[in-house]
């Protein structure tokens, strides 16, 4: 009853329009409402008794996953019979009767595709179809229906709400936008079939034979690009961080805190707390062991070493020798002549100076005086690399007794002379060959060029000769011979009354002499401050000189010499007596520049001050007074020796005589006669500054200066003179003394005080002049010049070097002399004293002897109080005592 | 305390001793023969010295503990008795 055409299941998308699946019979009124259902599927409902009946529930035997249930015809067709008309399977039962297959597709429809819940398939084929390739039928079959009715669907749907995407989408949908044309083109009709021709023909010869489309670029068209397609990513949030330690710097930082500390109530607390106690008597016991430990013997306290410094102390004879280094002596210089004096070169290491006079007594001296003036005396500079020529030689207009270098400047000389005058050189020109010249071959140009006639004369010629630059006027200089030479430090300088005044040049331009003739002179090297004529003088002797200048003498002095004049006068009256001391040697408290070496750190010092270059003397001035700042602690005080044996303690200072109105140097405050012959050494020690050595006849003595009573130390009389005495350098409380035989003297005053601790020949002959000088840590020179002109150099052991003692000792051991020369004073006064004493007695005793004597009663009285008084005294004693005799029952004190 | 300050007194007379210091166990000072500011400083630095070296001495053997601490210097030798509650110091120069 049922048409049923076979739907084509390939039918494509562009069917017929129009064309409606006319499904099964009309009696299906559903079809009407659903247009899309096939023709062999039958949507029916299934009541939930059917379903039971045929196990087809919804959701539990039949699902989603699993719709398809297959029911057999039989039980069909049983069930319509058993129900008839109410029978779910009704409608199909004419379909069902002709079914030729025995089972039926029944497909839960859960989404109600067709309009119900289940739906059963009517053909064989459909059932087929539907139950093996389940997927494609069921694709195809719904596209195909939303293909044709478009608008509705079986799915509920929400209202399609336009984003306005489909406007994008039709722009890029191709659709006509007309209808498309046919051509139709085709051929001449009675051309078909025609024979053709063909012929050849080549494109490039006519320019019509192509068409050509080069390419070019187009300027008008460049391209920008507008748009780009870019494909964007979604990512987590990046964050990118630093960090960086913060820039610390050092920073000050203060704490102020206060130590915590108990209130009294709470120390109270603690020290009568039994706790304390009992850790007190526990502890105590064990630092009575740890201090009576420490008692009985250091631990820490290194005997070996202290057990070698004692040896060394005692050492034997042969280390103590002073060794001879060198011995310079000149056979043409200095055979047969004394050196007077000897100077070690205070900047260059190994130059030494000696000064070689005549020995000759003054009778004999004015009976040779032409041979002298033919070979005049000299100043020798010896090197340590050349021992057997001198380097240097001075010529002075006389026997020189004591020279100097220039501290500040070592290449000006100052000399003293016999004659009383004072002699300047200038070795600046030679100071080049002074520094060190190791070989003997290499020699300088001599004064005289041309004569290389003789060996002799050219031997002699090769030792440089300098003549002095500028000598003392002599009306004006000393009348007696100069014993002693010495430049005032650069610190300081002497004004005309003698005030200590402020140097503004910072070099050495002072200079202080003394001479038998009773006056210490003070002199200045400047040119003094020019008077109105005396200018005129001088620019004549200036020119005069300039045109005779033969032997090449340094200019350095022109304007002093012949004319110099002292700038103080020092005169020395005696104290008790009229009359004055000659001074033979002297020393100031504040030269600093004593005999010894400066070290490097003074001399650096020194030239951040000095003016560099070398200093024009010449146009050096002495200020006027009034410009200087006068020093307060320079001490204007300074000992001098004296012919008779004598140390005088004076002062330079010149006072006003109010006599006169003249300038007068005052009297000395102090005198002490000790020597018993010329003093010829007054030293001061490297070591103390108040500490004086003087050496003169046949003792020496130690004095301090603000000890004024006498010498601290003085020795013993010795066999032989004591010629010269000078302090050892590094080791203080020592010194050497130079005798009348050639031995010289080590004494140490730590060590033995009546002799000394050793004694060393020299030579034959009297040693005359001794200076020690260090060279470095490891050289310590000894220069010792005799009678016969030859000059020692000895090397100081170490053990006489080597500071034995400290200067704390060694002070310490003055102090005690100190204060046994005050002990010995007061002693003196206080025996003294009692001598005056005991004599005002006696003599009160022989004057009471003439008195007539006491009457006898008046006598017994007095011995019968002395009497009693006797007894209570007695009493007294023997009650302190305790052993009292009479009065038993009173307490005893004992002490 | 009359017994402390005989124990005191009797340390003091023995040669050499130059000061003695009983601080508690915080390290503030009880006593002292010394000056305020040197007694002050002794106890700050030498409190922190024996609690240090205590330690040390417990730490290489637990069973072991520090009974008297003895420091020598160039110049003097200082000595001290440390207690659960106190510590005693005694300042000495044995080369005198």
């Amino acid at each position: 009853m049922v048409a049923q055409r076979p739907k084509s299941t390939s039918s494509g998308k562009s069917s017929k329009g129009g064309e409606k699946a006319k499904g099964p019979d009309p009696s299906l009124s559903h079809t009407d409402v659903l247009p899309d259902v096939p023709e062999d599927i039958f949507p029916m409902v299934l009541t939930s008794a059917t379903q039971e009946l045929f196990e087809c529930r919804a959701d539990e035997d039949v699902t989603q996953n699993n719709p398809y249930k297959l029911l057999k015809k039989d039980d069909i067709l049983h069930d319509m019979k058993a129900r008839a008309a109410v029978s779910d399977f009704h409608p199909v039962k004419q379909t069902v009767l002709n079914y030729p297959g025995e089972e039926l597709l029944l497909v839960f429809d859960r989404d109600f595709k067709y309009g119900q819940s289940f739906y059963l398939v009517l053909t064989e084929e459909a059932k087929q179809r539907i139950l093996q390739p389940p997927v494609s039928t069921d694709e195809e079959e719904p596209e195909e229906e939303s293909e044709q009715y478009v608008c509705r669907t079986p799915e509920p749907q929400q209202p399609w709400v336009s984003l306005g995407s489909e406007l994008e989408i039709e722009e890029e949908s191709v659709k006509d936008t007309r209808e498309r044309l046919k051509y139709l083109v085709s051929r001449v009709r009675k051309k078909f079939g025609a024979p053709v021709n063909f012929t050849d023909r080549n494109a490039l010869e006519s320019k019509e034979g192509y068409i050509e489309c080069t390419s070019y670029q187009d300027r008008n068209f460049r391209l920008i690009q507008m748009e780009r397609n870019s494909a964007t990513q979604a990512v987590l949030n990046l964050k990118s961080s630093a960090t960086q330690t913060q820039r610390t710097f050092p920073r000050n930082m203060y704490t102020q805190y206060k130590p915590r500390e108990l209130t009294e109530e709470e120390k109270e607390n603690y020290m009568s707390s039994e706790n304390l106690k009992n850790f007190a008597s526990s502890a105590f016991s064990r630092f009575e062991i740890a201090i009576q430990q420490n008692k009985i013997m250091d631990v820490f306290f290194d005997d070996w070493q202290a057990l070698s410094e004692g040896d060394i102390a005692f050492g034997g004879k042969a280390d103590t020798y002073l060794k001879e280094y060198q011995s310079f002596t000149d056979l043409q210089f200095s055979k047969d002549k004394s050196i007077s004096c000897i100077k070690w070169h205070p900047t260059i290491s190994g130059v030494i100076a000696v000064s070689v006079t005549e020995k000759m007594s003054f009778e004999e001296r004015i009976n040779g005086s032409t041979k002298l003036l033919l070979n005049p005396p000299l100043i020798l500079f010896w090197s340590f690399s050349d021992p057997i020529n001198p380097q240097l030689r001075l010529e002075c207009p006389d026997d020189v007794l004591s020279f100097d270098f220039c501290p500040s400047d070592p290449n000006i000389i100052i000399g003293g002379c016999m004659n009383g005058q004072i002699v300047l050189w200038d070795v600046t020109a030679h100071a080049q060959r002074l520094h060190g010249k190791r070989s003997g071959e290499r020699r300088t140009t001599s004064a005289y060029p041309g004569s290389f006639m003789a060996f002799e004369e050219d031997k002699e010629n090769e030792i440089p000769v300098l003549l002095y630059c500028a000598v003392s006027s002599i009306e004006n200089g000393h009348k007696a011979p100069v014993t002693d030479v010495q430049w005032l430090p650069e610190n300081f300088e002497i004004s005309i009354t003698g005030v200590p005044v402020e140097n503004q040049n910072q070099i050495c331009v002072q200079v202080v002499t003394c001479a038998p003739d009773c006056c210490v002179m003070f002199w200045d090297i400047r040119a003094p401050r020019p008077a109105a004529h005396s200018q005129a003088e001088r620019k004549q002797k200036m020119e005069e000189k300039q045109l005779e200048n033969p032997r090449g003498i340094p200019n350095t002095f022109k304007y002093l010499d012949l004319s110099w004049k002292p700038l103080i006068k020092v005169m020395l009256p005696k104290t008790d007596a009229s009359g004055e001391y000659s001074p033979l040697k002297f020393s100031l408290r504040d030269n600093i520049h004593c005999s010894r070496p400066r070290s490097g750190k003074d001399k650096s010092v020194k030239t951040t001050d000095r003016p560099e270059g070398k200093v024009e003397y010449a146009l050096l001035r002495v200020p006027s007074e009034k410009q200087l700042k006068p020093l307060e602690d320079i001490s204007t005080m300074f000992c001098v020796g004296t012919e008779d044996g004598e140390l005088v303690y004076t002062s330079w200072k010149l006072g006003k005589d109010d006599d006169s109105g003249r300038l007068l140097s005052g009297k000395p405050s102090r005198c002490f006669i000790v020597h018993d012959s010329l003093v010829n050494t007054v030293k001061r020690s490297p070591f103390f500054k108040d500490i004086i050595l003087t050496v003169g006849g046949w003792n020496f003595a130690v004095w301090k200066e603000s000890v004024m009573n006498g010498p601290i130390i003085l020795s013993p009389c010795s066999q032989k003179r004591c010629m010269v005495g000078c302090w050892s350098l590094s080791n203080p409380g020592m010194f050497f003394i130079g005798k009348e035989d050639g031995n010289i003297e080590v004494w140490d005053l730590l060590e033995k005080t009546h002799e000394p601790s050793h004694i060393q020949n020299i030579s034959t002959a009297s040693i005359t002049c001794m200076k020690p000088w260090i060279i470095s840590s490891k050289q310590h020179f000894l220069a010792v010049s005799d009678d016969f002109g030859t000059l020692h150099i000895l090397q100081i052991p170490w053990t006489l070097r080597n500071p034995s003692s400290s200067e704390s000792s060694v002070n310490k051991y003055f102090e005690k002399e100190v204060t046994r020369l005050m002990f010995f004073d007061k002693r003196k006064e206080t025996m003294a004293k009692q001598k005056t004493a005991t004599e005002a007695e006696e003599q009160k005793k022989k004057t009471e002897l003439l008195v007539p004597e006491k009457l006898s009663e008046k006598t017994e009285e007095e011995s019968l109080a002395e009497y009693e008084s006797y007894l209570t005294l007695e009493k007294d004693i023997l009650k302190e005592m305790g052993v009292s005799l009479q009065e038993e029952d009173k307490p005893s004190n004992e002490v | 305390m009359a017994e402390v300050e005989e124990t005191l007194k009797r340390i003091q007379s023995q040669k050499g001793v130059q000061g003695i210091i009983i601080i508690n166990a915080e390290g503030i000072p009880i006593k002292s023969t010394l000056d305020n500011s040197s007694t002050v400083q002794y106890a700050g630095l030498l409190h922190q010295l024996v609690m240090k070296t205590r330690s040390t001495v417990r730490d290489l053997d637990p069973q072991n503990d520090l009974t008297f601490l003895r420091v020598r210097s160039k110049k003097n030798e200082i000595m001290i008795a440390p207690d659960k509650d106190y510590f005693l110091i005694v300042i000495q120069n044995p080369s005198d």
